[in-house]
């Protein structure tokens, strides 16, 4: 008998909505099987049972929002037990906890002290509400032959993985901490990674799933809907979407608005793609805008922040977030280290990354741990907008199209490419006059922008 | 002798040791046998039954009980020139001699530049599991192992005893053939004609995807055994036979364990300090980032090995000790079919 909780599915996860039960009360269970769908924060996963047995529980309803590590089934032998109080048996318990192991044949219990100096996830943008303690599944004790118990007990609350999970998540991109280890005391395995990768195929084509059953439910409208409108339901993306902006409206936030003259950026890049259209490189304006963006919250810490309860958090990284419109919805795709890379380096990930995003191919990974974002529709001749803000980003940046427009310069009336920015900010985390400073530096950068390529 | 039949026999380990010794006397006048009780009694395990007839006493030599005596005659006849095959009754008798191996044997080429060579094959069976109590059940390769300067190779069938045995005596270094008391009447394909092993090479002697179990020796038995078993549940266990433990042949285990991701070894001698905690640190330096569970090991009872019928079966690692171990490591990482 042992109870499923609600898994850390993505790195902001601090609930996860229990969207459907795919496994009923009494059904079969092996161990992997999926027995419900989550909905979280930024997609629908599977849960999978860790254990093979029967279905007893469901603890909570569809639709229920559950807090990680809560239960919300139970899986036991088929026997209806009323006494739950009995420990349940992990699969790796050793049997041989006896005191007639002395005589027993020798083998050697797994030391369990992986030490994982290397790859301490830096104290990382991700900024759900500090770090509170996972309720772990209490880490049990591992009966050890007398001669393996080396293995100190804080390693409980470390990341414990295996060598060959590690490599496979950081070769797919995957953040440790959105991973969930059902190995020996919480081990993260390869079963685990796989997993994952395959949650993220599977939401990855969230964006094509429900195109299909709306249009299959389309076609009941007349049932349905008004004559005067058509009812399109929500996917996933657009649910999720709705879900967070309608959090961020809540956030205390003001706007700067700042005009910046960018005939000299408008020249830089045509002088760059000239240079480079030889190797088929091809930098946007956009481009230029996001690492600007990215020198300047390095010069600018305060504003590479969260609000964070009771703390700010200033994040190391500066990770910056481009909003990108797809047919399924809104997807906001992160350029991490934006201020170590190249110009040229941001333009390819960016295309790449929006190429993903509007295939639905985008991993999880790819969209976590942002710090700020820019949402650019210059495009579309906009002059200018306010964005809302991503929490738990204190800030996003929104860009207008660039336009001739007249100038008075000594004495003299001249035409002048100007842009106007403006700087949506969460005023938790962030006062008037510090996001002032910052946006003028950003002005200041992007004018002279020589400036971005030293 | 082998007839001139193609078709491999099947023989016992302990015929293709007597074979392949006669081959060798047969060979090179240079080998001749030494130790006790080999010549008139023909072997307290009858490896070298009919040889002193055939060859007489010049080149089949039996001697007093003396070890450190026998090993140092025999290894001054290898340094002049002759090619000696020391049979040693039981490993746990080559501890009295064990200055004239390790410090002599071992030595006596580096220690005077290349002057000398020794090449000299010691052979004697380890092992227990035949009720002959503690100090004559030893499994101590571990100790000659350790030794650069020694070659130690561990057959674990009737055609590798072949082989190993020939390519010992052909080698220019002092050698040490491990045989087992449990595998002289095990049986096995053997091929006719002249085999010689490469010494320094592991075999993988039956491929598998899911997991690798190290052995060697006799271990070898239990683990095929055991593999063939989880073949019939779907899982696929690739089988490594060591052979040769010094030199070791790291990179057949960790290419082995690279492409199955979980290891298990298995060996007869005690858990500390022992080969398999050798192979454990090879693994882990070769295969780390391929490593889906922690290596484990299956070995025996760190006591002295009991008379006691019960209790020697119980301080020794049987099948079902490694199968439980497989399958606490396939747990370990979800394994699924």
């Amino acid at each position: 008998m042992s109870e499923v909780t609600m898994p850390r599915l993505s790195d902001t996860m601090e609930e996860g909505e229990l969207a459907k039960w795919v496994k009923q009360v009494g059904d079969v269970v092996e161990k992997g099987d999926v027995i419900a769908e989550i909905e979280t924060d930024k997609a629908t996963m599977d849960l999978e049972a860790f254990e093979s047995g029967v279905l007893q529980k469901h603890l909570v309803e569809e639709g229920t929002i559950v807090p990680i590590g809560q239960a919300v089934a139970v899986i036991g032998d088929g026997e209806p037990s009323e006494t739950e109080s009995e420990p349940d048996a992990k699969p790796d318990a050793e049997p041989e906890s006896d005191a007639a192991s002395e005589t027993e044949t020798e083998t050697e219990t797994e030391p369990e002290s992986e030490p994982e100096p290397e790859s301490e996830p830096e104290p990382e943008s991700e900024s759900e509400p500090e770090p509170e303690p996972e309720p772990e599944p209490e880490p049990e004790p591992e009966p050890e032959s007398a001669e393996a118990s080396a293995a100190p007990s804080s390693v409980a609350d470390k990341l414990r993985m295996s060598p060959l999970a590690r490599k496979l998540a950081h070769d797919n991109d995957l953040d440790l901490d959105s991973l969930t280890g059902t190995g020996p005391n919480g081990r993260i395995v390869r079963a685990d990674v796989d997993a994952a990768i395959s949650a993220m195929a599977d939401s990855g084509t969230t964006s094509e799933k429900p195109e299909k059953s709306s249009s299959s439910r389309s076609s009941s409208r007349s049932s349905t809907s008004d004559d005067d409108a058509e009812v399109i339901p929500l996917n996933k993306i657009r649910k999720v979407t709705a879900k967070r902006l309608t959090t961020s409206q809540e956030i205390p936030h003001f706007f700067l608005t700042n005009v910046v003259e960018v005939d000299r950026l408008m020249a830089l890049r045509a002088e760059v793609n000239d240079g480079l259209a030889e190797q088929g490189i091809k930098v946007s304006l956009n481009d230029f805008i996001v690492k600007a963006v990215a020198i300047a919250l390095r010069q600018h810490p305060e504003a590479n922040s969260s609000f964070n309860g009771d703390s700010l958090l200033r994040h190391r990284r500066v990770n910056v977030g481009i909003a990108v419109a797809t047919d399924a919805g809104l997807l906001v795709p992160v350029v991490a280290d934006a201020d170590r890379k190249t110009l040229s380096e941001i333009g390819a990930e960016i295309v790449a990354l929006a190429g993903k995003a509007r295939d639905g191919k985008l991993k999880l990974a790819e969209m976590s741990g942002g710090t700020f974002s820019v949402s650019n529709l210059g495009m579309f001749g906009i002059d200018e907008f306010t964005a809302m803000l991503n929490p738990p980003e204190a800030g996003i940046l929104a860009v207008g199209a660039a336009s001739p427009e007249p100038q008075l310069r000594d004495g003299e009336l001249v035409e002048v490419q100007k842009m106007k920015i403006t700087l949506t900010v969460d005023h938790r985390a962030l006062d008037g006059a510090t996001a002032a400073a910052f946006l003028r530096d950003l002005k200041g950068i992007l004018e002279q922008p020589l400036r971005i390529l030293v | 002798m082998t007839d001139n039949g193609s078709e491999p026999r099947i023989i016992t380990y302990r015929q293709a040791l007597n074979e392949t010794l006669r081959a060798e006397l047969e060979r090179d006048e240079n080998v001749f046998l030494i130790g006790e009780e080999i010549g008139v009694f023909q072997g307290s395990y009858k490896i070298t039954a009919g040889l002193l007839e055939d060859f007489g006493p010049k080149r089949v030599r039996d001697t007093p009980i003396s070890e450190e005596g026998f090993v140092g005659a025999a290894i001054g006849a290898a340094m002049l020139g002759l090619r000696p095959v020391v049979e040693i009754m039981t490993l746990n008798f080559s501890l009295i001699a064990i200055d004239q191996i390790v410090n002599h044997a071992a030595k006596m080429h580096a220690m005077f530049g290349g002057q000398v060579k020794v090449p000299l094959v010691i052979r004697f069976p380890g092992g227990g599991g035949q009720q002959l109590a503690a100090t004559h059940s030893q499994n101590l390769e571990v100790w000659y192992a350790h030794i650069p300067g020694l070659k130690v190779l561990a057959p674990s069938t009737p055609a590798e005893a072949k082989s190993m045995l020939t390519a010992a005596i052909r080698d220019d270094d002092p050698v040490i053939l491990l045989e087992n008391l449990a595998l002289y009447n095990v049986k096995g394909e053997v091929p006719d004609g002249e085999q010689v092993a490469e010494i320094g090479k592991a075999a993988v002697v039956k491929t598998g995807t899911d997991l690798t179990v190290v052995s060697y020796s006799r271990g070898m038995v239990t683990a095929l055994q055991v593999a063939k078993e989880f073949e019939q549940e779907g899982v696929s266990i690739e089988v490594v036979d060591l052979r040769s433990l010094r030199p070791l042949d790291r990179e057949t285990i960790c290419a082995s364990v690279r492409k199955t991701s979980r290891a298990v070894i298995f060996e007869d001698d005690m858990l500390s300090y022992g080969i398999g905690a050798e192979i454990s640190a090879t693994i882990g330096e070769g295969a780390f980032d391929y490593l889906d569970a922690p290596v484990r090991r299956v070995a025996a009872s760190e006591v002295p090995l009991p008379y006691s019928k019960p209790l020697e079966t119980a301080a020794m690692p049987h099948a079902e000790d490694l199968s439980r171990v497989i399958r606490e490591t396939l747990d370990a990482t979800r394994f699924k079919k």
